[in-house]
């Protein structure tokens, strides 16, 4: 194990308590870390003898020419031609990255007739554009996209990719990960570079967004990760930036493709973009009953925003998942969040903690949603909701 | 039809706190449960079985302790369970961890589908599914709400941002499976509970399994935790308490109004 | 001696906790407001295999145990006593007589869906003028060729209206005194068998209770229980057990209340700290405790002694007593800590009050229990 205990071990427990995954017991009066430990160091500060330590590091057996990998390039997500907001958020973060590091930014483009979206891409920051279009790849599939961006990263070497965390990102991300044999951190919250070592630092939130990890790819390359959409900002496009377009043939066949899309059922409307939404309005179990969420709906049309909900209102069965915000569900930035009978669990807060302006709107004075608001009114929704609904059609109509 | 379905036993993170006082987890009390996601999997699993026929074997990674969850899987009404268990996997990050586990489902011999829960919820990584049919060489269908199985295919409804997508996969495959009204975990049994009960929990080691050292536990896992801290806190801002909502309301617009913010 | 439960009396109350956590809890208030009783509760429970619980496998039943059997009761009744009593007549007072005295073609036929939970049961021996006293009662059954003629009636059924399968009795020889009762099982739907008005009651008020009509009932000879005569035994031997179910519904609840009022006490702040601080409450909940313990193990060990053929009989009539004193004591307790909030109907612990109080009087009031303990320690 890479965290030692000492014989100098007093016994006093402080790292059985702090330690995040239950990975230290108490055996003979001295504490014993178990197989659970992911190596995650809480414990090592906590020890008031010093007696935790990280042991050596065992060699890696895997060694490979690690300068070999330049450049940070960000997966560019294409659903039925429209580039999804997340790649460009990525573009903007990478472009930092990139610009540490002294590297290129590259843009991967996968579809099927996408070419016209690389100009986006460069107006975000891209230098390349990695661009690879069949037929076979109007829809997203994971046999596909992964052979194709496998042969990408053995031709051209990244050092870092980036990805959304969307359903499809994450569908994609753990495959390539997997074939490549390299590291994938998972929904990350944070990115940026560790000063002792030059490596990506990927922040993420753990155990339901009680904690936050910071991850390092040390010996692996490329250094992977999954970002959650709506953390990051949109950059402002430079629509005079130009870039290279490096078109790459697609080897995959048909018959390569194991899975096959048969229908695309679409239930989603305005209310349930979430991820590219300027103003959410989200309901909880406060709202008290099903038939309550109309308020909330109401407000949201008023605004021309979208409509959250807890997990709580969605477990209760008041709204399908798709609108579920948090740890589970999606995770949103938007200019103003309206959170309505919502508690405030940690697990909500996971998924919209980067929103700017944060109004909250509870009966429960000690609803732990308050302590993390800028605006709260106490009160009951029923009452509330209607009065600010009708207040905002007035200044729209101004 | 052989079904696997794999489950982590994971800390109740819905019951876990932050001590306000020291910022770190309060972890006592705080029950050890079968991913929520996992019995999703499991109860989808115990379906298709209904349906098709064959035989449900629920395999787990973990510590000894993990026979628990493996138990409570019986007692749903699974065949079999194995754990896998050896100090070796200890501080497996994803790879190592859908690494082992695709090792054990190959030595478990001819499976047709393999199911797991879209995440977990203490990691949530949503990644041990898709790595370990990588591992496999398997196709995969993630975010799963319906399976139904016709000869060697499975058509599946796929959630997706915007709805769903219905896609058909060859078997074998590997279906990752999302919290749905199709797939709410039934309760285990009183029969099933007696059987769960005193059903013997193989556990396989690593010297059980036909791997390569280096690429377990830690070892074999590219990620490394560097440290771990409690997310920074919003700070509170302004909270209205008014006699009427009338009121509330107008004291909100005129402070929104002269932040600028409407 | 071993104060500790088996790994799988331990899992069963884990798997009852929690079906009964997330599928009664939710409604049990409203359950109890509406007076609303779920055939479509008392169906899953019947699918979870929790009514064959004690019964072997043989007949459907899980092979399990009577403690087991008193823990589930318990951990249904902590959520919902109106629930916990319809799985304790159905399991002690219906299904039991049959299993002990019935022959192998009525437990094949009645037994086996009792105990895999296809069909509901129930028990008829109160009548208006025959409580206590059961040989009081007035209705009879005169046999006719290959079938018994019954007429009468019986009041205070549980279950009654819902079960397909009564357990009833019934004087064939009205001179005989109690030696002239019998019992026969009689099926919901045998012309000449109805159900009159409905109990309003003050608690369990999610459970029903029907009054059943007996008017020229016409019950094949085969459906009579054990020999003509032996049904005040039967009776007797059956409400032995039935008390078991009844003291670990009265557990349950008590347990409720006590957990409630810990957790308020704590949370209650007056005078600047919590309420739990101060002695008056502390030690009110020391009590409740240590009343709850002995009702529990008075009544675990009726339940062992049944399950292992050991004598019950004054066991459960102590436990019964005991247990629902302690409920009645522990629940008023809660709603006195509880205050203001207590008496309202907005926290659940006023109903827990409500339904500790039919513990202490049906299946042999409180009273008749010490007749019980007393007659059989002077005998």
């Amino acid at each position: 194990m890479a965290v030692l205990v000492t014989p100098e071990c007093i016994g006093c427990g402080a790292c059985v308590s702090i330690c995040p995954f239950g990975a230290i017991e108490m055996r003979d009066g001295k504490a014993d870390i178990t197989d659970a430990c992911t190596q995650c160091g809480a414990c090592i500060d906590t020890c008031p003898v010093g007696a935790i330590l990280r042991g050596k590091e065992e060699a890696k057996e895997v060694a490979i020419d690690k300068d070999a990998y330049k450049n940070v390039w960000v997966y560019i997500e294409v659903v039925e031609g429209k580039p999804k907001n997340v790649g460009f958020e990525l573009l903007g973060e990478g472009r930092k990255l990139a610009d540490a590091k002294g590297e290129k930014l590259a843009g991967v483009l996968i579809g099927d007739k996408v070419e016209a979206v690389a100009q986006n891409v460069f107006a975000a920051g891209a230098d390349l554009v990695y661009l690879v279009e069949a037929p076979e790849f109007a829809h997203y599939n994971t046999d596909g996209y992964t052979a194709t961006f496998v042969d990408l990263i053995e031709t051209y070497k990244p050092s870092v990719i980036l990805l959304g965390a969307t359903n499809d990102g994450r569908d994609l991300g753990p495959r390539i990960a997997c074939r490549v044999g390299t590291g994938l951190t998972a929904d990350c919250t944070g990115l940026g570079i560790d000063e002792a070592t030059g490596l990506v630092a990927w922040t993420r939130p753990a155990f339901g967004g009680n904690i936050m990890a910071t991850i390092l790819c040390p010996e692996h390359r490329p250094q992977m990760g999954t970002v959650r959409p709506s953390v990051f900002k949109k950059p402002e496009p430079n629509p005079t930036k130009t870039g290279e377009i490096i078109k790459v043939a697609s080897k995959v066949k048909a018959e390569d493709i194991r899975t096959r899309m048969i229908d695309i059922m679409k239930v989603c409307t305005a209310s349930c973009n979430l991820e590219e939404a300027e103003i959410i309005v989200s309901g909880g179990r406060g709202l008290g009953k099903p038939e309550n969420f109309c308020y909330v709906e109401e407000l949201a049309n008023v605004l021309g925003g979208a409509v959250g909900a807890s997990r709580a209102a969605v477990d209760a069965g008041w709204k399908p998942h798709m609108h579920q915000v948090g740890q589970t569900g999606k995770t949103v930035g938007p200019r103003i969040y309206f959170a309505c009978g919502i508690s405030g669990a940690i697990q909500h807060l996971a998924g919209m903690s980067s929103s700017d302006i944060v109004i909250a709107i509870n009966k429960d004075p000690d609803a732990p949603i308050f302590k993390m608001a800028d605006y709260g009114i106490v009160g009951d929704l029923t009452e509330v909701l209607p009065i600010l609904t009708e207040e905002f059609k007035k200044i729209k109509a101004n | 039809m052989e079904i696997v379905v794999c489950v982590k036993q994971v800390p109740d993170t819905t019951e876990v706190k932050i001590d306000p006082a020291t910022n770190t987890l309060i972890r006592q009390g705080v029950p050890s449960i079968v991913n929520p996601f996992d019995k999703n999997a499991l109860e989808a699993a115990l379906q298709l079985k209904e349906a098709y026929g064959g035989k449900v074997t629920v395999l787990s990674m973990g510590p000894p302790q993990a026979k628990d969850a493996l138990k409570e899987c019986l007692a749903m009404g699974a065949d079999a369970a194995i754990l896998i268990s050896d100090r070796a996997f200890g501080g497996s990050d994803t790879l190592a961890t859908s690494y082992t586990l695709a090792s054990a489902i190959r030595k478990l011999g001819n499976c047709d589908i393999i199911l797991f829960g879209k995440q977990a919820i203490d990691g949530d990584t949503a990644q041990v599914g898709p790595e370990t049919a990588e591992h496999l060489g398997v196709a995969q269908v993630t975010y799963a709400s319906r399976i139904e199985v016709s000869g060697d295919v499975a058509r599946i409804e796929r959630e997706s941002e915007e709805g769903y997508e219905i896609i058909e996969v060859k078997l074998p495959a590997v279906v990752t499976v999302i919290k749905t009204l199709n797939y709410e975990p039934r309760y285990p049994s009183v029969k099933g509970t007696m059987k769960a009960n005193r059903a013997e929990i193989p556990v396989w080691t690593a010297a059980d399994l036909t791997v390569e050292e280096g690429r377990l536990g830690l070892k074999g896992s590219p990620t490394q935790v560097r440290n771990i801290f409690t997310p920074p806190r919003r700070v509170q801002g302004v909270i209205i308490a008014r006699d009427t909502a009338r009121e509330a309301v107008a004291e909100l617009l005129q402070k929104l109004t002269e932040a600028k913010i409407v | 001696m071993n104060f500790v439960m088996t790994p799988e009396q331990e899992s069963i109350r884990k798997m009852v906790r929690e079906f009964a956590e997330k599928s009664l809890a939710p409604t049990a208030a409203e359950r109890d407001e509406k007076e609303l009783f779920s055939r479509e509760i008392m169906d899953q429970i019947g699918e979870l295999g929790i009514f064959g619980l004690p019964y072997p496998e043989e007949y459907g039943g899980a092979g399990s145990d009577f403690v087991s059997y008193a823990i589930a009761v318990e951990e249904i009744s902590r959520v919902c006593a109106s629930t916990g009593i319809g799985l304790s007549v159905h399991v002690s007072l219906c299904a039991w007589p049959i299993f002990k005295y019935g022959t192998e073609e009525q437990k094949q036929k009645y037994l086996r869906p009792l105990a895999e939970g296809t069909q509901l049961g129930a028990f008829g021996l109160t009548e208006p003028n025959a409580g206590t006293d059961a040989a009081a009662g007035s209705t009879i059954a005169v046999k006719d060729g290959d079938s018994y003629v019954i007429n009468g009636s019986k009041v205070f059924n549980t279950n009654g209206g819902e079960a397909e399968i009564e357990v009833i009795f019934a004087a064939t020889d009205k001179a005989a005194g109690l030696k002239g009762l019998s019992a026969f099982i009689v099926e919901k739907g045998t012309p000449g068998f109805t159900y009159g008005k409905k109990e309003i009651k003050m608690g369990i008020r999610a459970s029903v209770q029907r009054e059943l009509i007996f008017e020229n009932c016409r019950v094949p000879a085969a459906n009579l229980l054990g020999k003509e005569g032996e049904g005040f035994k039967i009776a007797m031997t059956t409400l032995d057990g039935g008390r078991i179910g009844v003291a670990a519904q009265a557990v349950g609840i008590a347990q409720a209340a006590l957990d409630a009022a810990v957790k308020y006490s704590k949370e209650r702040v007056q005078f600047g700290k919590p309420i739990a601080a101060n002695q008056a409450i502390s030690f009110m909940l020391a009590d409740m405790a240590t009343k709850l313990d002995a009702a529990r193990l008075l009544t675990y060990r009726a339940a062992y002694n049944k399950s292992n053929h050991l004598s019950y009989s004054k066991e459960a009539a102590m436990a019964k007593m005991f247990a629902s004193d302690a409920a009645m004591s522990i629940t008023t307790d809660a709603v006195q800590i509880f205050g203001g909030y207590g008496y309202s109907r907005e926290y659940p612990v006023e109903r827990l009050m409500r339904d500790a109080k039919i513990t202490q009087i049906y299946e042999g009031t409180n009273q008749a229990m010490r007749m019980v303990v007393s007659g059989s320690i002077l005998r």
